[in-house]
């Protein structure tokens, strides 16, 4: 990820020429964990306005390509200009600029200037995703609405009068479905849903050359907005990781019908997660989903497409978003004749993060778009303690106080993340950064 | 909520007597525990406005109207609610809110009872126009099964005379729910899920069982109770909308004076929880007072 730093730091620099507010940024981009922290990850952007929706559906699927096929319950029979096949750069330009991010600051001299809030940097980090799809099946009785062949990909979309058909059908085409997938199918079935599946075309996948599986987009109207994933936890070991971008016009989108949280953000940590943030921000995000008894769906980034502050990356073109299915815009070439800059407005990105499992998210996710134009994201603050020899009463004072500070940060750390205090405080060198005083001994007894 | 007598001004024995101080002390701890344990998106001084807001019009009402007593706590109720349920993040739509709930009490009306639940409506106006929204999902499994004992329990408490709308919607919403998931072929889990929001126990304690929007007889009540559960499920599986009873509550509202005339019974009085279980003669003398009545 460290090819991001240059474009960063450019980029940073230019906010710092064109904004007060960004001005206070004045560091330097630290890096980014890695995106593959999750395991068994999803990702899905869902652009939307009115009811006109693109959804776009990535996955990073390691196994044999013959193997790969997705089942996707969809609201309308899709014609194949409805179909298309993206670029998985966008998705990751996505994913980057709305990341979960680090900030550095740096305490300035207190002999020198009031104590301000030192501010400074920034970096980011990434959090991030994974897999898509599996469902396999069989079936029979099962009526073959249309089928093509988009890309590297063989598409059918399939309805069925009865679940144990379309079972059935499944399997007999070379779907292994999932045993226990019948009752959801046909639950889907009844409430009217057909089924969009996918698998690869070897020879036009040689063809094409891909050697990665890239993302699938259907474009649809319906007036449900939701997200499938209930076929998702019939076969599942475990939970799944879900990342979802939402693009749309007016603002902040939520779930209806499970509990939308904002990760703790803001927060001081101590400096040497730096190294470790990708550790951090899992264990952080592992400890927030205990903490909501596993039900909760998490808001890591609310923000205008038009800029951010910090930037993990740049906010993505009118092309790129355009790609993604946002159609409510003008087009690029249109705004530069009529003078305009070729950005992105009127699109606001909510980024949402689930883990789920059939036991705690027993329905399909259900959203809806709010007027909140408030920005959010998951911010993690770095504070470099200020390490010069001047002498003076403010300093002495500074320096009484970061004992206490170091102390704080532990706890945050150990708050946010379950992390052994202890563990923490030495990985901090915690004697050594406080002077050499010791910590109480009853700070010894408990481990956070 | 937002419900207020304004004939009888309550004396000692009948004041402890009154449902609503139980509403009010519910729905002020829920409003708490929202938001310093849920993280509710709502900033103290919305509250302040809304609650500041809503007495204000309610007092202003009660000296433009010429009523008898200043009465608080329907206003209380109707802005606590929308505490509770509405989001918005500028205080003028806040306000404005508190002004369509209460204002609506004293404006639209007929035969001498308002026509709309004022938290209803208020939330319908700002929803439609996309100032606010409400965040069904918001609550949690605790706030949920804690809000559900306290509202049942002050059913008990109070001996409400109106519990059977309540009591009415939830049987006919819940059990179509599971009968929907049962011809689904669903887990059950899943009616079990949909019914966990802290808005429809606001909805279902709250504001459908208004004594002074609800029919006056209890059969009256019932059909009531069935059409705007029908109509909440038709929102809600039908058109994919969030907040289905609200838009049932609200389309279904039109209807109570039709529900009246098919089926009299006696007008609510809040100093005197009835069921509704007077001779016919009543509700017609009731009309005929010339007397005007803005609770």
């Amino acid at each position: 990820m460290r090819y991001v730093i240059v474009p960063t730091v450019a980029f940073l620099i230019g906010l710092f020429l064109w904004s007060a507010e960004a001005s206070a940024f004045c560091g330097f981009y630290v890096g980014k964990a890695d995106t593959k922290l999750f395991n068994k990850a999803s990702e899905v952007v869902i652009a939307r306005h009115d009811s006109k929706t693109v959804i776009t559906m990535a996955n990073d699927f390691q196994g044999d390509v013959k193997e790969f096929a997705m089942v996707v319950p969809v609201p309308t029979v899709l014609e194949k200009d409805q179909i298309h096949v993206g670029d998985p750069a966008v998705l990751k330009h996505l994913a980057d600029y709305s990341a979960p991010r680090l900030v550095e600051y740096f305490d300035p001299n207190p002999c020198q200037m009031n104590y301000p809030e030192s501010r400074a940097m920034d970096m980011m980090a990434k959090a991030v995703e994974a897999p898509a799809r599996q469902e396999p099946n069989t079936a029979l009785g099962v009526i073959v609405e249309a089928q093509y062949t988009v890309g590297e990909y063989d598409i059918l979309i399939l309805s069925a009068k009865e679940s144990h058909g379309l079972e059935t059908w499944l399997s007999e085409s070379g779907y292994k479905i999932p045993h226990g997938a019948s009752k959801v199918l046909r639950s889907y079935l009844k409430q009217n849903m057909k089924f969009f599946v996918a698998k690869v075309n070897l020879v036009e996948q040689s063809k094409l050359g891909f050697t990665h599986l890239r993302p699938l987009q259907i474009a649809f109207e319906s007036p449900k907005f939701m997200l499938p994933i209930r076929l998702g936890t019939v076969n599942a070991d475990g939970a799944q990781e879900l990342f979802i971008y939402v693009l749309t016009k007016q603002g902040r989108v939520e779930t209806t019908n499970y509990r939308t949280i904002r990760l703790p953000e803001a927060q001081e940590i101590p400096l040497y997660v730096k190294e470790k943030f990708g550790d951090f921000y899992r264990d952080l995000f592992t400890q927030q989903v205990k903490r909501e008894s596993e039900r909760g769906v998490f808001l890591e980034y609310a923000w205008d497409m038009n800029w951010c502050d910090p930037c993990a990356a740049n906010p993505l073109s009118a092309e790129e978003l355009r790609s993604l299915g946002v159609f409510w815009q003008d087009s690029p070439s249109i705004k530069q004749r009529r003078g305009f800059m070729p950005q992105a407005q009127n699109v606001f990105l909510t980024r949402l993060h689930v883990r789920y499992d059939a036991a705690h998210f027993p329905e399909d996710l259900v959203f809806q778009e709010t007027s909140d134009r408030n920005n959010f994201q998951a911010r993690y603050i770095l504070r470099h303690a200020w390490t010069g020899t001047d002498d003076c009463p403010a300093a002495t004072t500074y320096r009484q106080q970061l004992r206490e500070r170091y102390e704080r940060e532990a706890h945050t750390l150990a708050n946010l993340t379950g992390w052994n205090i202890n563990e923490i405080r030495k990985a901090m060198n915690f004697a050594s950064l406080t002077g050499g005083e010791d910590i109480k001994w009853y700070q010894r007894l408990w481990t956070n | 909520m937002g419900q207020y007598n304004d004939i009888c001004q309550p004396d000692k024995s009948t004041f402890w007597r009154d449902p609503r101080l139980y509403q009010i002390a519910s729905l002020s701890i829920l409003l708490l525990y929202g938001l310093f344990w849920l993280d509710f998106d709502i900033s103290i001084w919305q509250i302040v406005v809304t609650l500041g807001v809503a007495q204000l019009i309610q007092y202003a009402a009660t000296r433009y109207f010429n009523l008898p007593v200043f009465d608080p706590k329907s206003a209380l109720i109707s802005s606590l609610s929308l505490c509770l349920l509405l989001r918005t993040n500028d205080l003028p739509v806040a306000a404005f809110a508190a002004l369509i709930a209460i204002g609506s009490k004293f404006v639209i009306r007929w035969n001498n009872k308002h026509v709309f639940n004022p938290t209803n409506l208020a939330l319908v106006v700002l929803l439609s126009s996309g100032l606010g929204w409400i965040s069904p999902g918001q609550w949690g499994q605790v706030a949920w099964f804690g809000f559900l004992i306290a509202c049942l329990g002050s059913l008990v408490v109070t001996r409400a005379a109106r519990a059977d709308v309540t009591l009415a919607f939830l049987t006919f919403y819940v059990g179509l729910l599971f009968a929907r998931a049962l011809w689904l072929g669903d887990p059950l889990t899943i009616p079990l899920h949909q019914i966990e929001s802290g808005a429809l126990l606001i909805f279902a304690f709250f504001m459908i069982s208004d004594p002074k929007t609800t029919p006056d007889s209890r059969i009256g009540r019932n059909v009531y109770a069935l059409l705007i559960a029908l109509t909440a499920l038709y929102v809600q599986f039908g058109l994919f909308k969030p907040n289905g009873p609200l838009w049932g509550l609200i389309a279904c509202s039109p209807f109570v004076p039709l529900l009246d005339r098919m089926f009299p019974g006696a007008r609510y009085d809040w100093s005197k929880p009835t069921t509704g279980h007077v001779s016919v003669s009543v509700p017609l003398s009731l009309s005929l007072q010339p007397q005007r009545r803005f609770s």
